[in-house]
């Protein structure tokens, strides 16, 4: 009883860093319940290369399907593939990433099996053969506890908020070969444009730099993009919903209610006052540091570490700071 | 062109939400309640489209309880035609919610249905994708904006690492997120004129759901954080205080 599969999101034929995060809470989850974790990567031809990293966060059977068709997320050909294979298996619970594709894939697999979803999950536990699951509602002002008493139970979980541990699994690969009928897809992606290099998304990334209103004007974004790149490839962008209104930055960046809900280890609220809507969207972060001139402002009441002060004299110092630091190693 | 845009009720995003008596949902005293932003954007996004094409009819449909009534107004009020409230007790799983529009949908078969992105409320973002899949149609999430033509939708969504350009067949599912359609003020003219359009009640079978919310809890408490000084003089500490302390860098 008790075993777990893990569906591994890949991107251009690597398995994706967030696949980690769920194999290993799959393995924990596992543990608990008596059974195995097993991972099910679906992509183009050559994608089992990548799968050996599995292996190392506790995958004792990868099922990989190797597809032409499949080696770009296809929505409704991923949640058959994904569907057929846990009709055909005996998995208690089914985890995937709560990323953008990860939800836009459970829902349909779920529909699929007629079991319920569980979305963004912060924690699941094991409570003898059942599963319970917390997960963010009113973007986070509260928390649900919830029951889920369907077989298999399926959830996706939120990026960085479940630790990705080493622990050595059998990783055996099991090749598995499916039909795609491309004449019969009612839905084709016809264009494609990479944007802004490799940063990460703002609900992916374990470091967040954040900016809102006190920021002024949109040219004066080259300080953030200055800190993010300080802190490395894992930062990534985000924004307010003020100055996502008024126009100044992409939707894609907000976070709060009307925005993205995050978790990384480590956000930065500059120029941030910290509406209500937009502190439920960033509070469970790990770290909170904010830079405002206000010393009155709310965000200070989530903040770890505040500075007052101006924000252009702040800024640049930190990240001059923060680039010396990673230089020394 | 037949539009149908499915949406809810939830609180307005600036609530405080406190948790009630029963310590399984929210106390609703004092708490306002709005048509979910992301389904104005859908509503929005309806009447751009049927404005667009010239002709059609946008339809607006819930599933909840009588309450509901004043939020198919509000989507009444922008422009929508008509309103049709499939009277339930709607709940956190969104597979129950999706077997009720399904069914509903299969009844009215319009070509074309919008949902937001997600509900404010729930944030489980999976009714418009579960819909979809019940009925046997394509469906593009997290839609930015989207073109109607030759019995195609070509939609734009920002996914991970781009811009994606997906081309569904209609009859289709999509589900709208922040991007080319801020909602239009319901004007007086409109707000009047809502009270006079057709609002259908209809009760509807909930299928059973078997997922069960246990408790609601407030977020955990957060330990109150300190100010570390002020001005660029404060940074050197800041950055010792995340090496040494916080272990973030």
């Amino acid at each position: 009883m008790g075993k777990v599969l893990a569906v591994v999101e890949q991107r251009d034929g690597s398995v994706r860093s967030g696949a980690r995060e769920v194999m290993s809470a799959a393995a924990r989850l596992a543990e608990a319940t008596g059974g195995e974790a097993d991972a099910l990567l679906i992509g183009g031809p050559g994608v089992a290369g990548s799968a050996d990293q599995l292996r190392e966060y506790g995958a004792e059977t990868i099922r990989v399907v190797e597809h032409e068709a499949l080696a770009t997320y296809a929505g409704e050909d991923h949640a058959r593939v994904v569907a057929d294979e846990v009709r055909a298996g005996d998995w208690a619970a089914v985890l995937f990433s709560a990323t953008i594709q990860g939800k836009d894939l459970a829902p349909r697999v779920a529909a699929l099996l007629d079991v319920p979803l569980a979305q963004d999950a912060t924690a699941i536990e094991a409570e003898g053969d059942r599963f319970e699951v917390v997960r963010p509602v009113y973007a986070g002002k509260a928390f649900a506890r919830v029951r889920i008493d369907a077989s298999p139970v399926l959830a996706s979980l939120r990026p960085n908020v479940f630790p990705a541990e080493e622990r050595q699994g059998a990783g055996r690969v099991e090749n598995v070969s499916v039909e795609v009928d491309l004449a019969a897809r009612k839905s084709r992606v016809v264009e494609f444009e990479a944007a802004g290099g490799d940063i990460p998304d703002v609900a992916e990334a374990a470091i967040v730099v954040s900016g809102g209103r006190g920021m002024k004007d949109p040219e004066h974004w080259h300080h953030l993009e200055t800190l993010r790149e300080a802190l490395g490839p894992e930062a990534g962008l985000g924004a307010s919903r003020a100055v996502v209104d008024a126009g100044w930055r992409p939707h894609p960046e907000q976070v709060g209610q009307t925005g993205k809900t995050v978790a990384p280890k480590l956000y930065f609220a500059i120029g941030i006052s910290g509406a209500i809507q937009h502190l439920a969207g960033m509070r469970t972060a790990g770290i909170i540091v904010a830079v405002n001139k206000d010393a009155e402002a709310p965000i200070f009441k989530v903040a770890d570490y505040g500075v007052v002060g101006d924000l252009f004299e702040v800024v640049p110092r930190l990240a001059e700071e923060i680039r010396m630091l990673r230089a020394e190693g | 062109m037949e539009i149908l845009v499915c949406v809810k009720r939830v609180p307005d995003t600036e609530t405080r939400i406190r948790i009630g008596d029963g310590g399984r949902s929210i106390d609703p005293s004092g708490v306002k309640y709005v048509l979910s932003p992301y389904d104005e954007f859908a509503v929005e996004a309806a009447l751009r489209t049927k404005e667009g094409l010239g002709e059609g009819e946008v339809t607006v449909t819930t599933f909840g309880d009588d309450a509901s009534q004043e939020t198919l107004r509000s989507a009444l009020a922008m422009g929508a035609n008509r309103a049709v409230l499939l009277e339930g007790a709607a709940t956190m799983d969104g597979l129950t919610t999706a077997k009720v529009l399904a069914t509903e949908i299969e009844e009215m078969d319009p070509p074309l249905v919008l949902l937001g992105m997600k509900a404010a409320d729930a944030d489980q973002q999976q009714v418009g994708p579960m819909l979809a899949t019940l009925l046997g149609r394509p469906c593009a999430t997290a839609v930015a904006e989207f073109e109607v033509a030759d019995g195609k939708v070509v939609c734009r969504r920002e996914v991970e690492g781009g811009t994606e350009v997906l081309e569904l067949d209609l009859p289709a599912v999509i589900t709208v997120t922040k991007g080319a359609y801020e909602p239009r003020y319901a004007s007086l003219k409109g707000i009047m004129a809502a009270k006079r359009k057709p609002l259908e009640k209809k009760p509807v079978d909930v299928p059973e759901s078997a997922l069960v919310v246990e408790a609601l809890e407030p977020p955990p408490e957060k330990a109150a954080g300190r100010i570390v000084g002020e001005g660029p003089d404060a940074v050197a500490e800041l950055v010792r205080l995340l090496r040494e302390e916080a272990r973030v860098l």
